[in-house]
C-alpha cells in the first residue's frame, strides 16, 4: 500500500502535528516502508478470529464510589505553560 | 574488600555486604555516583544525576540500618528508566515535550522501591517515548554501548542496560514494550526480565502501546532480577490491567534443579536472518542447559512471521491515541507565540516530538482510521491471538522456550537511519511475547566479535519464578554474566562522543 | 400537512454519583476552577482510569427502567478528537457493546392517545471540561472539573414526529432518571443536556437529509429550536435549495440557530478498544438485586394514583411526572385526607405560583405539612375556599402556619347559626325591594336573584360568613316569607 502526500497531510492534521515540505517527503517514504510491513497482515487468512484487545483474559474490577481525591490545583498548575486564574488559557477558540 | 570492587558487586553481593556492615550506604552511593560523573559523560546513560537528594536517601537509610529497621533493599543505588514518573523529580521520557516536566506524583514501580529505602542514583536515558530499537531517538542524545562505543546499546531501555554493563549502577528499571528491556539486556551482556502482562502496575509510568507495556528489572543476574522483581510485582487497584495475583519469592525456588525441564526450541527462530555466531551461542547454550539435565524438544510457532506487522499495527495505534495527551494545554512543551489553537496545537507536537515518533503516531493514525481500521488494526487483533495460541499450544508440551533475543549483535550508529524496518526487526525475536503478554527474560550467553548476545527465555503466564530458575542455574555453570568491559577511557572521549 | 418531520434524540444525563467514573475527583457543581481535576482528569502521563462501580449500577437501573437488555460484557472504546476540554486527545466511550440496549419508553399526547418510542441504546462515558470564552481577551479559559462526570448519553430512534412529542419524551426522560434518582435534575447546571437530530420528507418518501442541533438544556429551548429548525429546512427546501448535513448551535435568546462550520463534520474518531480498560462483566444477579431495588417509576406511579387516589389520568400524569412534586403530593393527599382538593391546589394555585417565580417544587415556600392543614381547615369548615387563598397567601409569603395565620388575620369563618341567621334576617329586611323581586320570581331568576342576597350577607361579614351556611339560611328564611311564615 502507498500512500501519497495528501493522505500524510490529512493524517497528520488528525493528529495535530504539524509537517513542513522538507520533511513530509522523507517522512512520506518512511510511512510508506512501515506500510509494506504491515501489509504482510493482509495475507493471513483470519475470517472466524475473534480480535485480541487484551493480552490476558481477565475482567474490570469497579471501583466504589468514593471521592479520594483532593484539590492539589496549585500544584498541577504550577507545572502548566500557561494558567491564570484558575484556569488553563489557550488561543481562543472559535467555534 | 577494596572499594574498588563495589561496583563490580551484583545486587545481592551489595545487600550482604550491607547487612555484614562491610560498608554503609552512603559509601556505596559515594562510589556509584563518583562512576557516572566520571564515565556518563562517554556513555550518556543518564539524563538526570540525583547527587544530592541519592546522599540524603542513602543517610537516610544508613539510620535506618543502624535502627535495626530495614528490609534488604534498604541503601542499595538503583537507577529508574526515564519514563517513570518520579515525584519532584524531572521526568522526560526521553522527550523534549517533558523537558522540563517534573512530576507531583511517584510512579507505583518507584513508590515500591522507595518504600524499601532503594537510593535512587537518577533517571536513565531511553529512546523517546520509548519507541526505539539502539536508544538513538532520545532528544537527550544517544548511549553508546561499553562495549563498543561505536555502537548502540539497543533500546528504548538503552540507558538502564548500558549503566549497568558500565557499572555504573548495580541495577535500573526498565520498561518493554516490543523488546526494550531484553534487546538491549542482550546487547549490553546484562540480564533483563519482562514480567507477564498486568504483573507489574503501569501507573505512573509513562504509556507508550498500553495493552504490551510493561516494567521490569535489569541488572547482571538473574538473582538480582528476581529481588528487584520482588518488590517491583504486586497487584496495584489504581492499574486496571494490575493482575490480583499474590506475587511470589522469585528467590526462593532460584536454585531448584531443572532436571527433567522441557525447553521448547522453536524453529521458526533459528531461520535467514539469524546470525551464524550468534546461532552458535545460542545452541552453545541450550546444550549446557542439556548439561543440567533439561530435554530439548522442537516446536512449533507457525505464525511467528506476523509478529513484527501485528505489532507494528498495535503499537502505533495505542501510541497515537496515549500521545494526544501531549497538546501543550496542561503541561509538557508549548510553542511561542501560538497565533490560534490549531497552530498551538501542531507547533508544539511538532517542535516537542522527534521523527520516529511522528513516525509512529501518524501510522497508528492510519491503522486506526475510517476504512483501515479492519484491514490494519483488526486484522492485526486477528493475528496477535493466533500468536497468542501458538504460544498456548507451545506450552502444553514444554515448560519454558529458548531462542536468541535478538537476530544480530549491536550495530553501529546510523546503520539503520534510512530504514525504519530493518530497525523494527531487531524486535523479531522479542515481540511476540509482548502480543501475547507472556514473560520472557535476556541473559548474556556468548561474545560475537567482542560483543555480547543474549537468550531469551520464554515462560508461561505468571511463570517468572521458573524462568528465573532456569537463568539462575544457567548462570551457576557459565560466567557470561560476570563480563564487563572496561571502562572507556576518558582521553578517548573527546574524539569518540556523539553530539 | 405537507411536511413530515422526523426526530431522534440524543440526550446525555449527569448520573449522580459522588466520584467521578473514572476518578475518585468529586462531581459537586459549581467549585471554583480546577479544584476537582486530578492528575487522571487532566490527562497527566502515566495515569490509569479506574471505573466507578455506582455508574454501571445508575446506568442499569435505567435500562430495566425501559425495558431494555442490560449487556453482560460491555467495553470501552476511545473517540479521538482535539479540543482543550478534552484533556487526554479522547473520550472514554462505548460503542459496540453499550452497557444498555434496545428498549422503549411510552408517552401521552395531549390527545390521549400513547405513543411508543424507541430507545436504540444508552451507553456510558465521561463528560469533557467547560470552556470559557468570555472572561479572557484573545484566549479561552478551560476548567476541567467537568471532565470525567460520569454520562449516560441515551439514544433514541427517529420515532418523534413534532416539536411536542419531542418535549413530552424529553419530559419523561426527565422524570424517570429524576425519579431513580439517577439524575439530580439540574437543567440550568447541565444535568441533562439534549441534541436533535431534525429532518423532513413528504409522507412516503424516504428519510430527509438530518441536521444535528446540539445542547439544549431546556423544554422550551428544544421545543424553540424544533420548531425553528422545521421550517429552516421547509423554507430551504420550498427555495429549491439542499438541506446540508451539519451540527447547529441554537441560541435560545435570539431564538437563532447556526451553523457549527467546524471541523468536526470532517472528524474522524479513530474509535478503538481502550487498552487501558477491560470488559466489564455483569451479573445475572447484580442485575435481579437492582431490579428489586429499583423505586417506582413514573408509569407505575401514575397508574397507583388514578387508582389509589381516584385521579384523573391527566392529573395523575402531571403528579407523577416528577419525583419531588409526587412525594409532595402525596404527603398533602394523606395528611388532608382529601386527594382530590389536594391535587386542585397543587395542580392549580401552587404550581402557577412556583412556575411564575421561577421556583421547583424543593424551594417551594409552603411546606407540605401546612398545606394539608389548610386543606383540613377547609373541610373542618374553619375558612372557606375562598378564605383559603388568603391563608395560602399568607404561607406563601412566610407569614407562619395555617392557624396561625387564620387567627392573626380573623379569617375564622363565622358559622354559628345563631350569627348567621340574624345577619340574614338583617339583609331581608334593609333590601325590601328585592325580597319583593324574589317573591315575584320563577326560577330560574329566583336562584340568580339568591346570588344577591348571598352577596350582601357576605358583604355584612366581610366576608367570614360560611356561604354554603348563609346559602341554606337564605332560602329557608325566603321560603318562610313565600309561604307567609314568620321568619
Amino acid at each position: 500500500m502507498t500512500i501519497n502526500h495528501i493522505e500524510i497531510m490529512k493524517l497528520a492534521e488528525l493528529a495535530r502535528i504539524q509537517l513542513n515540505d522538507e520533511t513530509i517527503k522523507e517522512t512520506t517514504k518512511s510511512i510508506t516502508d512501515v506500510l509494506c510491513l504491515i501489509d504482510q497482515l493482509g495475507a493471513e487468512k483470519t475470517n472466524d478470529i475473534q480480535p485480541m484487545a487484551h493480552p490476558t483474559d481477565a475482567f474490570q474490577r469497579l471501583r466504589a464510589d468514593e471521592v479520594t481525591e483532593s484539590d492539589q490545583r496549585q500544584t498541577f498548575q504550577d507545572l502548566a505553560p500557561l494558567a491564570e486564574n484558575g484556569l488553563y488559557l489557550v488561543p481562543k477558540v472559535i467555534d | 574488600m577494596s572499594s574498588q570492587d563495589i561496583h563490580e558487586k551484583t545486587i545481592a553481593e551489595i545487600i550482604f555486604a550491607l547487612n555484614a556492615k562491610e560498608f554503609s550506604s552512603v559509601e556505596i552511593t559515594q562510589h556509584f555516583l563518583d562512576r557516572i560523573k566520571k564515565l556518563n559523560g562517554i556513555y550518556n546513560c543518564f539524563i538526570t544525576v540525583c547527587e544530592e537528594s541519592a546522599l540524603k536517601q542513602a543517610k537516610i537509610a544508613d539510620q535506618k540500618r543502624m535502627a535495626g529497621e530495614f528490609s534488604d533493599f534498604c541503601g542499595v543505588p538503583i537507577a529508574h528508566k526515564d519514563i517513570f514518573c518520579t515525584k519532584g523529580l524531572r521526568t522526560t521520557c526521553g522527550s523534549k515535550m517533558l523537558d522540563n516536566f517534573i512530576p507531583p506524583y511517584d510512579a507505583t514501580v518507584v513508590e515500591k522501591f522507595s518504600f524499601e529505602g532503594a537510593v535512587v542514583l537518577g533517571k536513565t536515558n531511553m529512546d523517546e517515548f520509548a519507541m526505539g530499537s539502539s536508544n538513538e531517538t532520545s532528544y537527550f542524545g544517544a548511549v553508546k554501548n561499553p562495549w563498543d562505543i561505536r555502537t548502540v546499546p539497543g533500546g528504548s531501555s538503552g540507558g538502564s542496560a548500558a549503566a549497568i554493563a558500565a557499572q555504573i549502577t548495580p541495577g535500573a528499571t526498565g520498561t518493554d514494550t516490543g523488546g526494550s528491556i531484553r534487546q538491549p539486556a542482550a546487547l549490553c551482556g546484562i540480564s533483563g526480565l519482562k514480567p507477564t502482562y498486568g504483573r507489574v502496575s503501569r501507573w505512573g509510568m509513562i504509556a507508550f502501546a498500553s495493552s504490551l507495556d510493561q516494567a521490569g528489572p535489569m541488572a547482571k543476574t538473574a538473582e538480582d532480577c528476581a529481588l528487584m522483581l520482588k518488590i517491583m510485582a504486586g497487584y496495584d487497584s489504581k492499574d486496571s490491567t494490575s493482575a490480583n495475583l499474590i506475587s511470589p519469592d522469585y528467590t526462593e525456588k532460584i536454585s531448584s534443579s531443572i532436571n527433567g525441564l522441557k525447553i521448547g526450541v522453536p524453529k521458526e527462530y533459528f531461520q535467514d536472518g539469524l546470525n551464524f555466531e550468534t546461532e552458535k551461542s545460542v545452541l552453545d547454550a541450550l546444550s549446557q542447559l542439556e548439561k543440567q539435565g533439561a530435554i530439548l524438544v522442537p516446536i512449533n510457532l507457525p505464525h511467528s512471521h506476523l509478529a513484527v506487522p501485528a505489532y507494528y499495527v498495535i503499537a502505533p495505534a495505542e501510541a497515537s491515541s496515549n500521545l494526544s495527551r501531549f497538546d501543550g494545554v496542561r503541561y509538557g512543551h508549548r510553542c511561542e507565540n501560538p497565533k490560534d489553537l490549531n497552530d498551538m496545537y501542531t507547533r508544539s507536537r511538532a517542535e516537542g516530538f522527534g521523527d520516529e515518533v511522528k513516525r509512529r503516531i501518524l501510522v497508528g493514525t492510519y491503522c486506526l482510521s475510517a476504512g483501515y481500521y479492519d484491514a490494519y488494526y483488526r486484522k492485526a487483533q486477528q493475528a496477535r491471538r493466533l500468536i497468542k495460541q501458538d504460544f498456548v499450544s507451545a506450552f502444553n508440551e514444554v515448560d519454558v522456550i529458548i531462542g536468541p533475543t535478538c537476530p544480530n549483535p549491536a550495530f553501529e550508529f546510523g546503520a539503520k537511519k534510512d530504514d525504519p524496518v530493518d530497525m523494527y526487526l531487531e524486535d523479531i525475536f522479542t515481540i511476540a511475547t509482548n502480543l501475547a503478554g507472556l514473560p520472557g527474560m535476556s541473559i548474556p550467553c556468548g561474545l560475537v566479535d567482542k560483543k555480547p548476545v543474549g537468550i531469551q527465555i520464554i515462560g508461561n503466564y505468571f511463570r517468572e519464578a521458573l524462568i528465573l530458575n532456569v537463568a539462575h542455574q544457567y548462570q551457576t555453570i557459565t560466567d557470561w554474566h560476570q563480563n564487563y568491559p572496561k571502562d572507556e577511557k576518558i582521553e578517548s572521549t573527546s574524539k569518540m562522543r556523539l553530539e | 400537512m405537507e411536511w413530515e418531520t422526523v426526530i431522534g434524540l440524543e440526550v446525555h444525563v449527569q448520573l449522580a454519583t459522588k466520584s467521578k467514573i473514572f476518578s475518585g475527583s468529586s462531581v459537586a457543581f459549581g467549585s471554583k476552577p480546577n479544584t476537582q481535576a486530578s492528575a487522571l482528569d487532566l490527562g497527566m502521563p502515566g495515569t490509569l482510569p479506574t471505573p466507578n462501580e455506582e455508574a454501571f449500577r445508575q446506568a442499569i437501573m435505567f435500562g430495566l427502567s425501559i425495558n431494555a437488555d442490560i449487556e453482560k460484557c460491555s467495553i470501552f472504546e476511545r473517540k479521538n478528537y482535539f479540543y482543550p476540554d478534552l484533556p487526554k486527545g479522547y473520550q472514554t466511550t462505548q460503542l459496540e457493546k453499550p452497557i444498555v440496549g434496545s428498549g422503549n419508553i411510552d408517552i401521552e399526547l395531549s390527545d390521549g392517545t400513547r405513543k411508543t418510542i424507541r430507545i436504540h441504546h444508552a451507553h456510558l462515558e465521561e463528560d469533557a471540561g467547560k470552556s470559557l470564552h468570555e472572561e479572557f481577551q484573545e484566549m479561552t479559559g478551560i476548567d476541567l472539573n467537568r471532565a470525567g462526570t460520569p454520562l449516560i448519553e441515551i439514544v433514541s430512534e427517529p420515532d418523534l414526529s413534532s416539536a411536542e412529542e419531542a418535549t413530552l419524551f424529553a419530559k419523561k426522560l426527565y422524570s424517570i432518571v429524576t425519579s431513580l434518582g439517577i439524575c439530580d435534575g439540574e437543567m440550568a447546571q447541565g444535568s441533562m443536556r439534549f441534541d436533535v437530530n431534525i429532518s423532513i420528507r413528504k409522507p412516503g418518501e424516504t428519510l430527509g437529509t438530518r441536521t444535528e442541533t446540539k445542547n439544549l438544556n431546556s423544554f422550551k429551548f428544544m421545543e424553540d429550536a424544533i420548531d425553528m429548525e422545521v421550517q429552516r429546512q421547509i423554507d430551504l427546501i420550498e427555495d429549491g435549495k439542499k438541506v446540508v448535513q451539519e451540527t447547529r448551535l441554537f441560541n435560545g435568546d435570539t431564538k437563532k440557530s447556526k451553523s457549527l462550520r467546524s471541523k468536526e463534520e470532517a472528524n474522524d474518531y479513530r474509535y478503538f478498544p481502550c487498552p487501558d480498560l477491560l470488559p466489564v462483566i455483569i451479573e445475572d444477579e447484580y442485575i435481579e438485586e437492582i431490579r428489586r431495588t429499583l423505586p417506582e417509576l413514573p408509569e407505575a406511579k401514575r397508574k397507583r394514583f388514578t387508582e389509589q387516589y381516584s385521579l384523573s389520568n391527566y392529573d395523575a400524569n402531571i403528579l407523577s411526572s416528577d419525583q419531588l412534586l409526587s412525594q409532595y403530593f402525596e404527603v398533602v393527599a394523606k395528611k388532608s385526607g382529601d386527594a382530590k382538593i389536594a391535587a386542585n391546589w397543587i395542580l392549580g394555585e401552587l404550581l402557577a405560583r412556583l412556575n411564575s417565580t421561577g421556583l421547583t417544587i424543593t424551594l417551594c415556600p409552603i411546606k407540605s405539612e401546612d398545606l394539608a392543614e389548610m386543606i383540613c381547615r377547609i373541610l373542618d369548615n374553619t375558612i372557606s375556599g375562598k378564605m383559603a387563598k388568603e391563608v395560602f397567601d399568607g404561607m406563601w409569603k412566610g407569614d407562619g402556619n395555617p392557624d396561625t395565620i387564620i387567627s392573626s388575620r380573623g379569617l375564622k369563618q363565622v358559622s354559628d347559626s345563631g350569627v348567621i341567621e340574624s345577619l340574614v334576617i338583617d339583609i331581608i329586611k334593609t333590601n325590601p325591594n328585592q325580597v319583593d323581586d324574589y317573591l315575584r320570581a320563577e326560577e330560574p331568576r329566583r336562584s340568580k336573584m339568591l346570588g344577591y342576597f348571598v352577596g350582601q350577607v357576605m358583604k355584612a361579614s366581610k366576608g367570614q360568613a360560611n356561604p354554603k351556611q348563609v346559602n341554606e339560611v337564605l332560602r329557608r328564611k325566603l321560603n318562610k316569607l313565600i309561604n307567609n311564615i314568620e321568619l
